[in-house]
């Protein structure tokens, strides 16, 4: 009973806020990293160096009307954000944040389930969330957030294609969907996917930061050219779902790079034995350290790069991450056929 | 307006009628764009203008000489020196009132650093506008300083005021030229921080190259003046051709471009940055001792007459149009021949058959202020 029930609620519970407190201050981390970047402060008022800004962002946004234009589709105005958010938390169901560790004489694994498709569950569940974003521009019923949510489903899907494909990739070296099971592979092979699959990995990167929505490919919400793109006219809560939704996003594409490319939990060389010390830092430790540093990259990109144009990120996304996707896929396949043969 | 594009289509394709502004992130204030969009795809765009009208010309033939100066400063409000200095020029030339060495100097002095100061404001907007906001910020806070020298001259940040007929109001506070080399010396390496950002950035090059190419006849025929015009290749700058103020003794390069394109804009006001430092540079170093006012009469009161004057402002060639009756202490008539508003003219020509995310960039690359092209 314990095991079966208390046991994963109690996980599920934990992950959520987990998530929800990390999707908030991810917020203020990005302003805080975007200031200093461009010589500014970043927020400082609410409490010491602005570590409370989160939480009064949150009451403002809770607080404020929520406004529902006259002409927009009432029920599709209203479902759209909780479309785009609720794909963006049941992601991280299967995503391990540790191994199996003893926990008051219980065995406890540090990560929800571990199904054997969870990678293909990931995939799948994720580009639900543009539905979100593409019903939101479409019940708005307003012509910004229409063109945004066209290029939105544009640029998800011909990345979603690219970004599959490279997966592949990694499926077909590890030999299992399941996302423990490829940290597992990489501890068993004694490499870092991103070292064996160093193409991949960048392609990933870049095709998770267009899917995500995030500069240098956030066209759907490109300010300066559609306003506010998709959620122009959502305010209050709602709109606040569509933007943590956005950074929940951001966190389960860090995660599943530092899973799939960076032996998820291991520490930096698991199987050298005089480095044997980092095992001192607990194994989710490890895994937040390195999703951090993904995370940073992101904002760091955000502060750096100006935007694509809508057609350039269709002829990335088609010309060059697609072509490159299949190549590496026929390289790997071709190489390990020949090393096992 | 709504026609179907795609006859026997089988679906039913109409144009999109997509309105920009007034009250739009990127139209710079309150211009207004309605576009025609094939898809993305621009076909047609119409410039509307007129939200900031204040009637300054009309305001100005019920001012008396001097109280127009500060008029003046609420057009290009991100260069009220240089609008200062063309004004001033204008009813000296029509005064034919000699002004002292120094004056001219100085005036070239705050001329190159307003410059400086809208091309900041220029090149953070613009990137902003193709999503490089950090540029935005660094390009500010350069601003800051040559706002901060602007302070010490004449107490304001923004509207100035800071020119009179005849010369200048006060001479420059002890130790202010020391301030300006310093400035020199700092934004000399901060332009390099610009271009990191953008020159060499396959981003930034992808959205700028090819984009609005115009040749240098059709910018010429569009009247478009300033970078525009020179990022076309034609090297027509008025400080060179008809030089005003202390130009004539100042030694700079005029930049100007080959594709005619956003990319070639923006080099040249890259350039302009340098250009202008180093005539900040000489003018300071040879700043020459003297009065700042010449022999202006107590009551301005121009001989009857029309003159027309023209400066290099950093948007362009703005010029003034002034006629006086020689009878009242007001103008018969005050013209401006403003520079954002004529190169406007060329968004529409500029933008078709573009993307929607072009427009903001090629706005952007006009560099227009819309408190000058309204007025």
């Amino acid at each position: 009973m314990i095991d079966t029930l208390f046991i994963p609620l109690l996980k599920i519970v934990i992950v959520l806020n987990a998530t929800l407190v990390a999707v908030t201050y991810m917020v203020l981390l990005e302003r805080k990293v975007i200031a200093w970047a461009q010589s500014r402060l970043g927020p400082m008022r609410v409490g010491p160096y602005g570590v409370l800004q989160p939480i009064a962002d949150a009451l403002k946004l809770m607080i404020k009307e929520d406004i529902t234009p006259v002409r927009a589709d009432k029920w599709v105005f209203t479902i759209a954000p909780i479309i785009s958010m609720v794909p963006a938390l049941i992601v991280y169901a299967v995503i391990p944040f540790g191994p199996e560790i003893t926990l008051f004489g219980r065995k406890v694994s540090l990560f929800i389930t571990d199904i054997n498709v969870g990678l293909l569950y990931i995939v799948s569940v994720a580009s639900v969330g543009v539905y979100g974003i593409i019903l939101a521009g479409w019940a708005s019923n307003s012509k910004y957030p229409l063109l945004a949510s066209l290029r939105a489903s544009a640029q998800l899907i011909s990345y979603e294609v690219a970004v599959t494909l490279t997966l592949v990739s990694v499926i077909l070296m590890a030999g299992t969907l399941s996302m423990v099971g490829i940290v597992n592979a990489q501890y068993n092979q004694h490499v870092w996917y991103a070292f064996a699959q160093p193409l991949a990995f960048v392609m990933v990167l870049i095709g998770g930061l267009a899917e995500t929505n995030r500069a240098p490919f956030d066209l759907p919400e490109a300010e300066q050219e559609l306003t506010g793109g998709f959620h122009t006219e959502y305010s209050g809560m709602r709109f606040a779902l569509f933007f943590l939704a956005e950074y929940a996003n951001m966190i389960v594409v860090s995660s599943v790079v530092t899973t799939l490319f960076f032996g998820g939990w291991l520490p930096p060389f698991p199987n050298v034995s005089w480095l044997h010390f980092f095992y001192y830092v607990p194994s989710w430790m490890w895994f937040f350290i390195k999703s951090f540093v993904f995370l940073y990259i992101f904002i760091w990109i955000r502060a750096t790069l100006p935007r694509y144009r809508y057609d350039q990120l269709m002829r990335l996304g088609w010309k060059v991450l697609i072509p490159l996707a299949i190549a590496n896929l026929v390289v790997t396949g071709v190489v390990k056929v020949l090393l096992n043969g | 307006m709504e026609t179907a594009i795609h006859h026997g289509a089988m679906f039913d394709t109409n144009e999109l009628v997509l309105n920009m502004g007034p009250q739009h992130p990127s139209t710079h204030g309150v211009l207004r764009v309605v576009l025609r969009l094939d898809g993305e795809k621009v076909v047609d765009a119409d410039v509307v203008i007129g939200y900031l009208h204040r009637g300054i010309e009309k305001l100005s033939e019920n001012r008396n000489w001097t109280q127009i100066i500060l008029l003046t400063d609420r057009m290009d409000y991100v260069a009220a020196a240089t609008n200062n200095v063309g004004y001033c020029e204008t009813v000296e030339k029509l005064m034919s009132l000699e002004v002292p060495r120094r004056a001219r100097y100085v005036r070239t002095i705050l001329c190159e650093l307003q410059r400086i100061a809208s091309h900041c404001l220029w090149i953070g907007t613009h990137a902003m506008d193709i999503g490089a906001m950090t540029v935005f910020l660094y390009a500010f806070r350069e601003r800051e300083l040559i706002l901060d020298l602007f302070e010490e001259f004449c107490g304001a940040r923004l509207t100035y005021n800071s020119m009179r007929i005849g010369g200048l109001p006060l001479d420059i506070p002890p130790g202010w030229d020391k301030k300006v080399l310093e400035f020199c010396t700092i934004m000399d390496s901060k332009i390099g921080e610009y271009e990191e950002l953008l020159t060499h950035n396959r981003i930034w090059l992808e959205r700028t190259k090819g984009i609005g190419v115009i040749s240098g006849p059709d910018a010429v025929a569009l009247g478009l003046s300033g970078p525009p015009l020179r990022g076309s290749g034609v090297a027509k700058d008025v400080r060179k051709d008809e030089p005003y103020a202390a130009y004539d003794e100042m030694e700079f390069d005029v930049p100007i471009g080959t594709a005619g394109d956003t990319y070639d804009r923006y080099l040249v006001r890259l350039e302009e940055f340098r250009q202008s430092l180093r005539i900040i540079r000489q003018a300071t170093e040879g700043l020459p001792e003297g009065p700042i006012v010449g022999k202006v009469p107590r009551l301005i009161k121009p001989p009857a007459g029309e003159t027309y004057h023209a400066i290099e402002s950093p948007k362009g060639e703005l010029g003034y149009f002034i006629v006086s009756d020689g009878k009242s202490t007001n103008p018969y008539r005050f013209r401006v021949r403003p520079p954002s508003f004529c190169n406007l003219q060329g968004l529409r020509t500029l933008v078709r058959g573009h993307l929607v995310a072009d427009v903001v960039a090629l706005i952007g690359s006009l560099d227009v202020v819309l408190g000058e092209v309204d007025r």
